[in-house]
């Protein structure tokens, strides 16, 4: 059995936390350089650069690269073979409000949603899944989530026999309403069966994905080519205002499913794509 | 203000109703001057302002309000980032500051179908910036100062010196709409 200290996870999230919001994904960073080659949009091609000459400013300045520094999920998976050392769950949130605050983070989370008052301050609480894994390690990623296209992310509960075209409507459906108020290009996570709450958490993993992945499974891996063709045929284009860049990858995550259930979960990533990863 | 460059249109608030009728759906637009900021909660006391009569802390005529909630300045910094939210939110909480003469505002995203008719009846504008692009965009303000509701944080009213701030017609007072505009002409069938 391995021993890891509260503090360690706490400096940890703190980093994490911080640099997500000031280093695009790298991944992410050069499908907008590539799409930048195939746009066919001149307007757009002009926003694409302006996205990546943001990117090197909050990269070089250390500055958030969006205003809304996001909702923090922090996805943990954790060895069962590793005693941590304190409260775990405290040290993550410790790490997530010293973040906010070292790093002139801005806090976007209201205590009650209700009353919608008082802000916390300091973006905390933010949402931890805890996963139980083998071995000894403790491997965090954190996600910095920008409201403006988790507002525009849709769950479906679709009919067995709606089938691939269901899946397909949905994330169509999904996109082409988020449009430009969710900040194209979009990466696309979608969760695909499991249960109404499951199926939610599956597409958000499925948007820490790397960028050229392919999918294990055959069968979604295709779905996801498709999909991805179909998506930058509507036209929305970068920031909205026309093109062919609307998504620049679709990751699907499924899950085994009830026999009377088909839910289908579209989660929307913006051009703000901020999620640092690390293994203690 | 406005005056038309080769590659863009310069505006500097305040605006009339005929410089406002200028500008076309698709405009690439620098403003340089003041800007307003405002979002949902400073949206929603305007408004209550407004229905009881009482005087607003801004005069809104002629003037442009910006969407944004920055984040907190590091030292040294005029404003953290700025980059512009969601304008949809506040489609409903718009036209009362129309009435009051408000002729501008600039967010991202969509607005309804009944505030493209409210951008025409008022003959105001609503231009679109790069969402998520906030420390780009940080870059053409140059001055920043909260001039009601502090206690909103970054919610807070601000007065904004901007310069060379890039933004695109939306919607304008003909009743045309970029975005759809846009998409349709890039739409594969």
């Amino acid at each position: 059995m391995r021993t890891l200290a509260a503090a360690d996870v706490t400096r940890a999230i703190r980093e994490l936390y911080m640099t997500a919001n000031y280093e695009v994904r790298e991944d992410y960073r050069q499908a907008l350089e590539k799409a930048q080659k195939t746009e066919v949009s001149p307007l757009g091609r002009q926003i694409l650069g302006t996205m990546l000459e943001n990117y090197k400013i909050a990269s070089t300045e250390r500055s958030p690269m969006c205003q809304d520094t996001g909702f923090p999920v922090v996805f943990v998976e954790m060895g069962q073979d590793l005693h941590v050392d304190g409260d775990l769950k405290e040290a993550i949130q410790e790490g997530l409000r010293q973040g906010t605050k070292q790093g002139f983070l801005r806090g976007s989370l209201v205590r009650d949603p209700l009353s919608r008052a008082p802000n916390t301050g300091d973006n905390t609480p933010g949402v931890i899944h805890f996963d139980l894994v083998p071995g000894e390690k403790l491997k965090i990623d954190v996600i910095a989530k920008g409201g403006g296209s988790e507002n525009k992310s849709r769950l479906y509960m679709l009919k067995p026999n709606d089938g691939i075209d269901g899946i397909k409507n949905a994330v169509r459906e999904t996109v082409s309403l988020a449009g430009p108020d969710a900040c194209p290009p979009f990466v696309v996570g979608v969760g695909v069966g499991g249960t109404f709450d499951k199926c939610a958490e599956l597409a958000k993993k499925a948007l820490m994905r790397t960028i050229g992945s392919a999918n294990k499974d055959a069968a979604a891996d295709k779905l996801e080519k498709e999909l991805e063709g179909e998506l930058n045929k509507l036209g929305v284009g970068p920031q909205g205002m026309g093109g062919s860049t609307t998504a620049v990858a679709v990751f699907i995550e499924t899950y085994p499913v009830h026999i009377a259930s088909f839910p289908v979960a579209v989660n929307i990533q913006c051009n703000a794509n901020r999620h640092k990863g690390t293994v203690l | 203000m406005i005056r038309r460059e080769t590659d863009f249109v310069r505006v500097t608030p305040p605006l009339t109703d005929e410089e406002v009728l200028e500008l076309k759906a698709g405009d690439p637009v620098r403003i340089t001057g003041i800007l307003f900021t405002g979002r949902d909660a400073a949206h929603k006391r305007l408004n209550e302002l407004i229905k009881e009569g009482k005087p607003l802390p801004v005069d809104l005529k002629g003037q442009i309000i910006y969407y944004v909630g920055p984040t907190p300045p590091k030292p040294g910094q005029v404003i953290g980032s700025a980059g512009p939210t969601t304008a949809g939110r506040m489609d409903s909480t718009t036209e009362p500051l129309l009435r009051m003469g408000l002729k501008g505002a600039i967010g991202k995203g969509e607005r309804g179908a009944a505030m493209r008719e409210a951008f025409k009846k008022y003959r105001a504008v609503y231009f679109g910036a790069i969402g998520g692009s906030g420390a780009y965009l940080a870059k053409r303000i140059t001055g920043q100062e909260v001039v009601a509701y502090p206690e909103l944080g970054t919610e807070a009213i601000r007065r904004l010196t901007v310069e060379d701030f890039p933004v695109v017609v939306i919607n304008d007072a003909h009743g045309v709409d970029f975005y759809e505009e846009g998409r349709r002409k890039y739409a594969v069938k």
